[in-house]
């Protein structure tokens, strides 16, 4: 199987503290991965190098059929080419409304001079309206974002990331500060989007790791400690030593 | 589901903007009284020196539109606009000092015996110009001097470049929040500094004078070319006004919005945020310029101190206090700080006498402006233009049909407005 994005041999530290060491990774096209690992294991660095706000000191970041480098690129030019990222807390634009941000989110041109021309067309507004049914908020298209629920606004972020339509989803966190019912839609959201690309889910909820049901990359002290199906990686003897055990 | 997206894009925005008419409206209505009241063109209840006060106000207004557009929009809290404001005053006023001093000269060499050449009338200008600092040569920056067109060109060119030039080394190394206004702040004091200088080629501290006089239409009264400086004003006001909310209306201005509150969000989702950033600088600069260009040739003098940080400041303290994220917010501070602080700092405002201390207005007003500064940022963060959110609140909101209660039998919308 050809992979998306390969990273190879990556490592930074910050101030002498090694946040990933010598990490290898890699993510096809169309496959969900669930990242798991304790506090301090390099999951959220990890996800910083690939979206480009973090440069390695080593290693390599390959992404696409081009083996393209991500690691000469912008933030804003690895997002364009089809990187989407969740963040941990929600971050929605609270002073813009839900349809503004869908909009925003939207896959269309990103330069200025083609935004400041940029008309949505009707099709434009029916995928908004779409992708706010998706997301539950259909009734919520004109309400301001900083006035939904905690839940809602984790919906809106991945409302946003769909409508970004990315080959790469990464996400931290999910379901956090979700009701049982939320976090069921949330799992149908990623998995239906799974079909379809590739997402990286960084969670800590290994309930919620189980009902995605696929593989599992257990991440310490920032390299890979084991890789597989839940099942394999829960009775890993290393992994329970430093995350299930005690 | 479909009626209750957003408003249709396709309609003209002054339907989508309501407020835009009004303002226009309201710009015409007082260009129109300010005619009527004026001594040039109408019964002559406004003084000449009042409408050109009136007219800077509308320059000001402009600035602070671009200001507007800048720090409350777009979160780039930049203390050196002012300084792109003096430069296309001392733009425009090259050419007005130097077309107006070729008159004069061209006069009086007329009557020597021999007709002058070219060189003559060029070291007759200069001398005239530059004999107050010691100089009676034309410094290179003076090349196009000569041209009005070439000028008028420079008073969008020199200060656009400046901001395109400054803006990128700023953005690209990321310089955001108190940094970036220290570097703006630095930036127009530096220029303010190099002004100063005589070998600056802009006359010293002298700065330009005489701007109210212009070339070839000595006999047209000032009162007459106090009004076409006004309208010129008000016209650039009104367009001025038109451009801001177009570039805030739509997607551009959700990016811009969404860059001020959270740029590296916005970055994440693909947009190259140090482009949008120094398009919104720079096109802030060129407005800027402008409303410098129209106001100079209404004040008559400019001179480096109009450069200083502190003129930029108080562009900041004017948003501020009249509201900054709406554009007639920052048009009302602008106008009516200004005019008050005319008011006080020209002697006008009586003194208040309480017995041990007298309160004289002229050195007070910056304490009061420097206290109604405090308590708006603290207490009325809105600034003036929250005013009309009071109004707005006492009308019904927009609830798109829903439910005006919290339970299914609660009245709807459609009901309930009988």
């Amino acid at each position: 199987m050809s992979s998306l994005l390969e990273v190879s041999g990556v490592s930074v530290s910050f101030d002498g503290f090694k946040a990933i060491n010598n990490l290898t990774f890699q993510i096809g096209e169309a496959e969900m991965r669930a990242v798991i690992g304790p506090n301090g294991a390099g999951k959220t660095t990890f996800m910083d190098i690939v979206t480009g706000k973090t440069r390695p000191d080593e290693g390599r970041v390959l992404w696409g059929e081009k083996s393209q480098s991500l690691l000469s690129m912008s933030e804003s030019q690895i997002a364009q080419a089809g990187v989407g990222r969740k963040f941990q807390r929600p971050t929605v634009f609270e002073d813009q409304t839900v349809a503004e941000n869908l909009m925003l989110a939207l896959k269309k041109k990103r330069g200025p001079l083609a935004v400041l021309g940029f008309r949505a067309s009707r099709a434009d507004q029916d995928k908004v309206v779409e992708l706010a049914e998706e997301i539950g908020l259909s009734a919520a298209l004109d309400r301001k974002s900083g006035e939904l629920s905690h839940g809602q606004k984790q919906w809106l972020e991945i409302g946003m990331l769909l409508a970004q339509e990315p080959r790469l989803l990464l996400v931290d966190e999910p379901a956090a500060g979700m009701t049982p019912a939320e976090r069921e839609h949330t799992t149908e959201i990623l998995v239906e989007a799974a079909k379809t690309r590739a997402v990286v889910v960084v969670e800590h909820d290994m309930e919620f790791v189980r009902r995605l049901n696929c593989k599992v990359t257990v991440l310490h002290e920032g390299s890979v400690l084991a890789e597989g199906s839940i099942d394999h990686v829960t009775s890993d003897e290393a992994v329970i030593e430093v995350y299930l055990g005690r | 589901m479909t009626d209750t997206t957003f408003a249709p894009a396709r309609q003209p925005i002054v339907k989508r903007y309501p407020v835009v008419l009004v303002f226009l409206g309201c710009l015409a209505l007082f260009t129109l009284g300010v005619t009527i009241l004026s001594e040039g063109f109408g019964i002559g209840v406004i003084s000449t020196s009042f409408v050109k006060t009136l007219g800077k106000t509308l320059c000001l207004c402009l600035v602070a539109l671009a200001m507007d557009l800048v720090w409350g929009y777009c979160g780039i809290l930049s203390l050196g606009h002012m300084a792109f404001f003096g430069l296309g005053g001392y733009a425009i006023g090259m050419w007005l000092m130097y077309a107006r001093t070729e008159i004069i000269v061209v006069q009086s060499l007329s009557a020597a015996p021999l007709p002058p050449t070219a060189q003559e009338i060029s070291d007759g200008i200069a001398t005239q110009i530059f004999g107050v600092v010691g100089a009676s040569e034309f410094p290179p920056i003076w090349a196009v001097a000569h041209s009005l067109p070439l000028q008028l060109a420079a008073v969008v060119l020199v200060p656009g470049l400046l901001a395109l030039v400054f803006g990128w080394l700023a953005f690209r190394s990321r310089v955001t929040g108190v940094y970036l206004s220290i570097l703006t702040q630095a930036m127009t004091l530096a220029l303010a500094l190099y002004l100063f200088q005589n070998d600056s080629g802009l006359r010293g501290n002298n700065g330009l004078s005489g701007l109210q006089n212009l070339p070839g239409l000595g006999h047209v009264p000032q009162s007459t070319v106090s009004i076409w400086f006004f309208w010129a004003s008000a016209l650039a006001l009104g367009i001025g006004f038109l451009l801001c909310t177009w570039v805030v209306s739509g997607k551009f201005g959700s990016v811009i919005r969404a860059i001020r509150d959270d740029e590296s969000r916005v970055r994440f989702l693909g947009y190259p945020v140090e482009a949008y950033k120094l398009f919104v600088f720079t096109l802030t600069a060129v407005i800027a310029a402008i409303a410098g260009a129209l106001y100079y040739p209404q004040a008559g003098i400019i001179n480096p101190a109009e450069i200083a940080p502190i003129a930029s400041i108080y562009l900041a303290v004017w948003v501020a206090i009249g509201g900054r994220g709406r554009l007639y917010g920052a048009v009302m501070g602008a106008a009516f700080v200004s005019l008050l602080s005319t008011y006080f700092t020209g002697g006008q405002a009586p003194d208040i006498n309480l017995g041990f201390y007298t309160i004289q207005w002229v050195n007070w007003w910056t304490v009061l402006l420097g206290l109604s500064f405090v308590v708006v940022t603290l207490f009325a963060p809105k600034g003036l233009g929250g005013l009309f959110d009071l109004i707005a609140a006492r009308t019904s909101p927009n609830r798109h049909g829903a439910d005006l209660g919290p339970d299914v039998g609660a009245l709807r919308e459609k009901e309930a407005e009988k």
